[in-house]
C-alpha cells in the first residue's frame, strides 16, 4: 500500500477566521467576473456557427445545373431505420433536357417527427442528392404540416456544387460516341 | 387654502413617497436580474419592449436591451395571473398574512429623511413625511412587525415546508434584532452631542447633520459592520435567506402563495431592501451630506434640495447594488451557523462596542 502522509491543518489565522477578509476577496471575483463581456448569443438574431459536418434536417440538393439530383432509386427510403422518407417514383418526360436520367421523384416525403438525424440516407445516396445540412430548429402546428414535401426539402436544400457532373459526361459520351462506356 | 395645505398637501407627499419607494423596489428586482447576469457572464432581461417607446429608433432599442421596461410586465403578469388559495390553507390568515408583510415595510418610510432644505434664513429643514424626535425607534418597532406577515404566511399555508420557512425566518429575525438594535445605540449616543440647544436624540435627521465632516462609519466600524450584517438577516437576504432557501424549503413560506399575493411578498422583501439601504445610509454613511470633510456644495433652495435627494438616491442605489453583488458571492449559510452568528458573535460583540463607545464617548465629553 502507498504511504498516505498525514499533513497537518495550520489553524486559522484571526483574519480567517473572522471570515471578512474572504468576503472581500470573494466580492472583487464576483465583481471582475461581472466585468467581463456576456457570453450570451442573441438567438433568432444571431445564429452560431455551424460546423461543415453537422447533420441537420435532411434536404435535397439540385447540381449546378439546376436539375434535381435525385433519381428516385428509393436506397435513402430503404435503409431509413425510423422510415421517415416515403418517395414515390416517377418518369422523366422524353422531350426533357435531361431525358437521358429517366427517373426522378414525384414526391419526396421526409417526416420530421419520425427522422432521427442519422444521416444514413446521406451516406447511402449514390446521386450525392440528400444532405443533412445546417438546419437545426424545425418547428409546425400540426403533424402534416412536419412532414417535408418535395418543393419544401428543395428549397431548404438549395444547390450545391458538384464535382463529379456525372450527368453531364453521360450525355456528352452519348453524343460523342461512348467513350467512357 | 388652508384646508388644502392641512390635508391635501400630506396625502400628496405621502402618495408621491410611496410611489417613489415602490418604484425603486420594483425596479431593484429589475437590477436584481440584470447584475445576477452580469455577474454570470449573462445579459439579463432585454427583450420587453412597450409599442411606442420602444419604436423610438436609437432610445427605444437601448432601453429595450436595458430592460428597463421588464418590471412594467412583471407588475401585470402578478396582477393578472389567476389567484389560486388552496384548500388546505387558512383562508383568513392566508389573505392577511402579504397584506401584514408589506404594511410595515411600506410604513417606515414614513420617519426617513432623504433630503435637506435650507431656507432663505439659512435654517436647513429636513426633507421627511413626519420628522419625529424617535425616528429610529420607530423604524425598529415597525420593520420588526414584518416577521408576523412572515409567520402568519407559514402557519396558514398548513405545509410543511412554509411552516419551516417561517419558523427558521422569524428565530432569525429575533435575533439578529437585538444584535441590530445594540449596535445603532453608539451611532445615537455619537450624536447627541451634549451642546446647548440640541435636542437630537434619536432623531435620523440629527444623525446625518452630525456627519457633516467624519461619516459615522469611520468612527464606528464595528456598528456599521454588524448593523449591516443585521440588516443582510432582517430583509432575508442571501446569505441570510433561511426564509426561502430554495434547495431545502422549495420556496419557504410563501410557497403556497401565488400571483398577487405572492407579489406583494416579493414587493415587500425588494420595499425591505429598499428602506433598509436607506437606514444604513442615514445612520453610518452620512445621508445626504457629500463627502467627507467635504462641505455639500448644494445652493440653498429647492435646487440644493433636489441636488440633495439626488446624491442621497446615489448611495442608495449603490447600497442595492451591493445587496445584490453580495448575493452573488456568498453562499447560504446552514441554518446553525446563522443562529451561532447571531448569537454567539455578532451579540457579545456588539455588547462589547457599546461599552467600548460609551467609555470613549464618557471620555471625549469629559475632556
Amino acid at each position: 500500500m502507498a504511504k498516505t502522509k498525514v499533513l497537518e491543518r495550520k489553524p486559522l489565522s484571526l483574519a480567517e477566521r473572522t471570515y471578512l477578509p474572504q468576503i472581500v476577496t470573494g466580492l472583487k471575483t464576483t465583481l471582475v467576473n461581472m466585468l467581463r463581456p456576456s457570453v450570451t448569443l442573441q438567438y433568432p438574431e444571431e445564429r452560431p456557427v455551424i460546423p461543415e459536418n453537422y447533420r441537420g434536417v435532411p434536404t435535397l440538393v439540385k447540381d449546378p445545373n439546376g436539375r434535381e439530383k435525385c433519381v428516385s432509386c428509393q436506397l435513402c427510403e430503404f435503409v431509413c431505420p425510423p422510415k421517415a422518407i416515403r418517395i414515390t417514383p416517377g418518369e422523366i418526360a422524353d422531350d426533357a433536357d435531361t431525358a437521358h436520367v429517366e427517373k426522378a421523384p414525384k414526391e419526396f416525403d421526409i417526416n420530421m417527427l419520425r427522422c432521427i438525424y442519422c444521416g444514413l440516407c446521406e451516406e447511402v445516396c449514390p446521386e450525392e442528392a440528400i444532405f443533412l445540412q445546417d438546419v437545426f430548429s424545425v418547428s409546425g402546428y400540426s403533424r402534416e404540416e412536419m412532414i417535408n414535401n418535395k418543393q419544401k426539402l428543395y428549397e431548404l436544400g438549395g444547390t450545391l456544387p458538384d464535382r463529379h457532373r456525372k450527368w453531364d459526361k453521360k450525355k456528352a459520351a452519348e453524343l460523342q460516341g461512348a467513350a467512357h462506356h | 387654502m388652508d384646508w388644502f395645505t392641512a390635508y391635501m398637501l400630506p396625502v400628496i407627499y405621502a402618495v408621491t413617497m410611496i410611489v417613489v419607494v415602490m418604484s425603486i423596489a420594483g425596479y431593484s428586482v429589475l437590477a436584481e436580474r440584470k447584475v445576477s447576469g452580469w455577474i454570470q457572464h449573462r445579459t439579463g432581461p432585454n427583450r420587453t419592449a412597450l409599442p411606442i417607446i420602444g419604436a423610438i429608433p436609437v432610445l427605444g432599442p437601448f432601453l429595450t436591451r436595458l430592460g428597463l421596461f421588464q418590471p412594467l410586465a412583471d407588475g401585470l403578469k402578478f396582477l393578472f395571473k389567476e389567484d389560486i388559495t388552496p384548500g388546505h390553507v387558512r383562508r383568513g390568515y392566508f389573505i392577511a398574512a402579504p397584506i401584514i408583510a408589506i404594511v410595515p415595510a411600506l410604513t417606515t418610510m414614513v420617519v426617513l429623511p432623504f433630503g435637506q432644505y435650507t431656507d432663505a434664513e439659512g435654517v436647513v429643514h429636513p426633507l421627511v413625511l413626519a420628522n419625529i424626535d424617535i425616528g429610529i425607534l420607530f423604524i425598529l418597532a415597525v420593520s420588526s412587525l414584518g416577521v408576523y406577515g412572515i409567520v402568519l404566511a407559514g402557519w396558514s399555508a398548513n405545509s410543511k415546508y412554509p411552516f419551516l420557512g417561517g419558523i427558521r425566518s422569524s428565530a432569525q429575525m429575533v435575533s439578529y434584532e437585538l444584535a441590530m438594535g445594540l449596535s445603532i445605540l453608539p451611532v445615537f449616543m455619537w450624536a447627541a452631542v451634549p451642546e446647548p440647544g440640541n435636542l437630537n436624540g434619536l432623531s435620523l435627521f440629527g444623525v446625518v447633520q452630525v456627519q457633516q465632516g467624519f461619516w459615522l462609519a469611520m468612527w464606528q466600524p464595528v456598528s456599521a459592520l454588524i448593523f449591516l450584517v443585521a440588516v443582510f438577516a432582517e430583509t432575508n437576504r442571501l446569505p441570510f435567506d433561511m426564509a426561502e432557501s430554495e434547495t431545502d424549503l422549495v420556496g419557504g413560506f410563501h410557497t403556497e402563495y401565488g400571483s398577487f399575493k405572492f407579489g406583494l411578498f416579493f414587493v415587500a422583501e425588494y420595499a425591505h431592501i429598499v428602506i433598509g439601504s436607506a437606514v444604513f445610509v442615514v445612520l453610518f454613511l452620512g445621508g445626504w451630506n457629500f463627502l467627507p470633510f467635504i462641505p455639500a456644495p448644494w445652493p440653498d433652495g429647492m435646487v440644493g434640495a433636489v441636488m440633495s435627494v439626488l446624491w442621497f438616491l446615489l448611495k442608495i442605489f449603490f447600497f442595492i447594488f451591493f445587496f445584490i453583488w453580495v448575493r452573488w458571492t456568498l453562499p447560504r449559510f446552514r441554518y446553525d451557523q446563522v443562529m451561532t452568528l447571531g448569537w454567539k458573535v455578532l451579540l457579545p460583540l456588539a455588547v462589547a462596542n457599546l461599552i467600548f463607545n460609551t467609555l470613549l464617548i464618557a471620555l471625549r465629553d469629559t475632556l
